[in-house]
Order: structure tokens, then C-alpha cells, then sequence
């Protein structure tokens, strides 16, 4: 099955730009249906960025962030042909994960 | 009684007559269509407007209009949210149907870089084919229930058959066929009609207003304006067709909306895109 | 001039609104509604309805169906109100839209 993960990570000298975009449908759990039902909520509710075994972003979500969420960026102290390893867990305890090199 | 409906209905009457009489010409209008030198003067009426803007930025819609919004889509576009509905798009292209053929056998060219030819007047029909009609008339000849118009799956696919013809310059013909005169009139004349409680014609916004506000959003000019669909839309969270487009666009006037694919849909489209001819497809689009 | 054609609207508009002072039975309800579904009927024909024409249709039977005849009759006729100023539009239209077009 295809990755919700796509990302992008590209070091020039000490720092490295990351671009994520992850598709999830966030939903809130405030917003009807057609038929004026609650769609549940189901949101991602943690996010993680490691490098070498060391979170360098971590995201704690709620329902404020919206569908497929995009997320950028920076970081010190990796260098090219790294690893980054992105994962996330949401509030149904579906998970994901994905490992990337840095360009 | 409703005074006060009524009175906003007035309001809204007279202060949009005060624009047309502004926007009224002395020209009487010439019998027969001149699609010629109506795409010309179309064009002329933007670009005195918008003497900064480049011709075939107006395809961008709001960011041809607005530095800041600009901005803010260049970086996006970096990574774009319409990624999905193009992987998408691309996986149902590819997809045989239940006989076994698929899209490319029902397109020129098996589909791929064709986008800037529709629509296209059908002389056998004597009507306006959108790319939208042609795929599902694809899908029926083929065994396969259509898809709704204004739904994802039409969306995913019209996203990726207009990412193939990035670039390619709007190329639609009028062929010299009383019919297909009247379909580019009919087009015209529904884009300058008003409708709805609010009294709004689509040149009301996207002619008079073209680069304002309404609400919190920068109004596109309507020069370009098919060019960059499908479109992801943050409002919608995802890639919407034309015709929701269209749709959307009635009720926001108050005006109940007709059918997708009405003959005034398909028409007022045909109309759009021939006065962009030569403007670069943009599609799929992103905006607010 | 569509000055002109939109004073008409105007007018229109004013004098079709006018209200009873009296109280509503249902039977005043009932013509209210009949005149205002035909309006509306035409409007279909020229394919310009307005979503208030509908939504007003809407509340004054939701207004009869709870026994409110005074209010179900009111919105009967801004309804009949409403439809007849769609019809004025599309009919004004026909000709003014070319006071908008770009020559």
C-alpha cells in the first residue's frame, strides 16, 4: 500500500529543509454529513521527525489542523545521504511511518 | 411582510444598476457574433486593467492579482496539495474498465496533452462537448456507470488529463457552423446575465471586480478563468471539477443552480475558454 | 438603459409586498401558496430560480404545518414576491445583459 507520507529534505551546508505532505482527512468530529450525522473525529495526534534516533520535530495535533496537512521545516546538524524518519499516530491508533533520505 | 428582505433585494438592484450603467458601451452591438474580435476586445479590456501583469499570468487567477497571495502560492506550488488527486487521477486513467479498454482508446492521442481542445463544438451532435461529457460518455460506452461531475472521481481525472497539458496553449475552434456560433453566443450571453437575489452576473465579479475583494477572498479575472481547472480549493479541502465550479458560483448569487453539463454550463465554458485562446493550460489550479 | 429596467424591479419589488393586517386562516394560506408555487413555476421555465424564492416556499409550509397560518401566509406571499422579481430579471435581462459585455 502506497505511503500518506510524501517528503522532501534537502541540506545545503548545515541545514536541512524538510517539506512533508501527509494525507489524512482530520476530521475534527464538529463537522455534520449530509444526512446531519457527525462525521467522528480522526486526526492525526502525534507526528515525529527523527534523525539519527533523535526527534527533531514532534507535533502534538488536535482537530484545529486541517485535511492532509502539510508541514516545513528546518533543522541543524545532518548532512546529506542521512536518514529521516517520519511517523505519526492518530487518535483511532493508526499509524504510519516512513524513512527518507536527505538530497 | 419582509421590509427588510425586500428592501436589501433593492438595495442590491439599484447599487449593482449604478455599475452597469458605468460599465455601458454607446457601441451598438453587431448583429452576428464576432468571436474574433470579441476574444480581442476581452483581451485588450484586461490587460489596459492590468498593465503589470504579464498575459499569460492571468491563468493564475488571484496570485496574477494579489503580490502577497503570490507568495504564498509559489511555495506551495513547491509541494503542491493537489499531489494526491493527481497520483490519483493518473492510477483511474490507467485503470482498463470492465471490457477491458480505457480512456486512451476513447481520446486522441490516448487522452494524454489534449485538455487545451475542449470544449469542442460537435457537428454530428450540434452541441458543445466538455472534456467532463467526454469522459463519462467514455465510461458509458465502455460498460461503466458515469461519474457525478461535480465529485472526486471526475475531479482526480480531469486534474490529471489537464497536468498533461501544462503549459500547451488554450486552443478552441468555432467551426463555421451557425450552431456552433449560437453555443459560443449562448456562452456570452449567459456569462453577462445577472442572477440571483443578489443580482450578479459572472462579469459582475470577475469582469468589473476582477483583483477586489469579496469577503476575504481576491476575485480572479475572467480572463484565464478555465484555464486552471480543475482546482484544489482549501475551502473545499480537495480538487473540485468545473462544473461544481459552476455550480457554486449560482448559489453564491442566490440563484439556484442548474444542472451539470446544462447547455448554459457547457456553452458558457466554450465562451471562457476561446476568449483565452493562447493562454497557457494552468491545471490543475490551487486557490484559497 | 438598464437603470431603467432595474427601477422597475424596484417597483415591483415594493408593491408586491404588502402585507394583511388581518389574521390568516388557511384557506388565505392555501391561495397564497398557489399563487407563489405558480410564480415560481415560471421562473423554473425561464431557469432562474432564486435559492431565497425556495427556502422562503420552505418556511411558509414548515409555518402551516404547525397551524401558523398568519406566518405561512406571509411567507406565502414574499415568496410570490420573490419569484415574480426572478421572472422580472430574466426578463429584463434578455436584453440588458449587453449593457455588461466588454465591445
Amino acid at each position: 500500500m502506497a505511503s500518506t507520507i510524501r517528503v522532501r529534505a534537502s541540506n545545503s551546508g548545515d541545514t536541512t529543509e524538510v517539506q512533508a505532505l501527509i494525507q489524512h482527512p482530520m476530521d475534527s468530529g464538529y463537522v455534520k454529513d449530509a444526512k446531519g450525522q457527525v462525521i467522528p473525529p480522526h486526526f492525526i495526534q502525534q507526528l515525529t521527525f527523527e534523525h539519527n534516533g533523535k526527534a527533531v520535530f514532534l507535533a502534538d495535533w488536535g482537530p484545529a489542523v486541517a485535511k492532509d496537512p502539510y508541514v516545513k521545516f528546518s533543522f541543524k546538524g545532518a548532512g546529506k545521504g542521512d536518514d529521516l524518519k517520519i511517523s505519526w499516530v492518530d487518535n483511532k491508533g493508526a499509524t504510519d511511518a516512513i524513512t527518507a533520505k536527505i538530497q | 411582510m419582509r421590509v427588510r428582505t425586500i428592501l436589501l433585494t433593492v438595495a442590491a438592484a439599484l447599487s449593482t444598476a449604478a455599475l452597469a450603467c458605468f460599465a455601458a458601451s454607446a457601441i451598438a452591438a453587431p448583429d452576428t457574433p464576432d468571436p474574433v474580435a470579441d476574444a480581442k476586445a476581452f483581451r485588450k479590456y484586461f490587460t489596459d486593467k492590468f498593465p503589470k501583469v504579464k498575459l499569460e499570468d492571468f491563468v493564475n487567477g488571484p496570485y496574477s492579482m494579489n503580490e502577497d497571495m503570490r507568495k504564498q502560492w509559489k511555495e506551495k506550488e513547491e509541494f503542491p496539495p493537489y499531489e494526491f488527486a493527481l497520483d490519483a487521477g493518473k492510477e483511474m486513467f490507467s485503470k482498463p474498465f470492465k471490457d477491458g479498454k480505457t480512456y486512451a482508446d476513447c481520446f486522441p492521442n490516448g487522452g494524454i496533452g489534449i485538455r487545451q481542445n475542449y470544449p469542442y463544438f460537435d457537428e454530428k451532435e450540434g452541441k458543445v462537448i466538455t472534456l467532463e461529457l467526454a469522459i463519462n460518455r467514455c465510461r458509458e460506452a465502455n460498460g461503466e456507470a458515469p461519474y457525478s461531475y461535480v465529485k472526486d472521481e471526475m475531479a482526480s481525472l480531469t486534474a490529471y488529463m489537464a497536468f498533461t497539458s501544462r503549459g500547451k496553449p488554450m486552443d478552441i475552434k468555432i467551426p463555421n457552423d451557425p450552431r456552433a456560433l449560437a453555443a459560443y453566443e449562448n456562452g456570452k450571453r449567459y456569462f453577462y446575465t445577472r442572477r440571483g437575489q443578489l443580482n450578479f452576473s459572472c462579469a459582475s465579479c470577475h469582469v468589473q471586480s476582477a483583483g477586489e475583494h469579496i469577503r476575504a477572498e481576491v476575485l480572479a479575472p475572467a480572463l484565464g478563468i478555465m484555464n486552471a481547472l480543475p482546482i484544489y480549493r482549501s475551502e473545499w479541502g480537495g480538487m473540485g471539477t468545473t462544473s461544481r465550479r459552476l455550480v457554486s458560483c449560482n448559489s453564491q448569487t442566490r440563484a439556484v443552480p442548474l444542472e451539470p453539463q446544462s447547455d448554459e454550463y457547457r456553452d458558457v465554458e466554450y465562451f471562457l475558454s476561446y476568449v483565452a485562446n493562447g493562454l497557457p493550460i494552468s491545471g490543475p489550479g490551487s486557490r484559497p | 438603459m438598464s437603470m431603467i429596467g432595474n427601477m422597475a424591479l424596484a417597483t415591483a419589488l415594493l408593491v408586491s409586498g404588502v402585507g394583511s393586517a388581518l389574521a390568516a386562516t388557511e384557506a388565505d394560506y392555501k391561495a397564497a401558496l398557489a399563487a407563489a408555487e405558480s410564480a415560481e413555476k415560471d421562473a423554473a421555465t425561464l431557469r432562474n430560480r432564486w435559492t431565497k424564492t425556495e427556502s422562503t416556499l420552505a418556511a411558509a409550509k414548515k409555518a402551516a404545518a404547525a397551524g401558523d397560518f398568519d406566518a405561512a401566509a406571509a411567507s406565502a406571499r414574499e415568496a410570490e414576491a420573490l419569484a415574480k422579481a426572478s421572472i422580472l430579471q430574466a426578463t429584463s435581462e434578455k436584453t440588458h445583459w449587453k449593457d455588461m459585455e466588454i465591445r
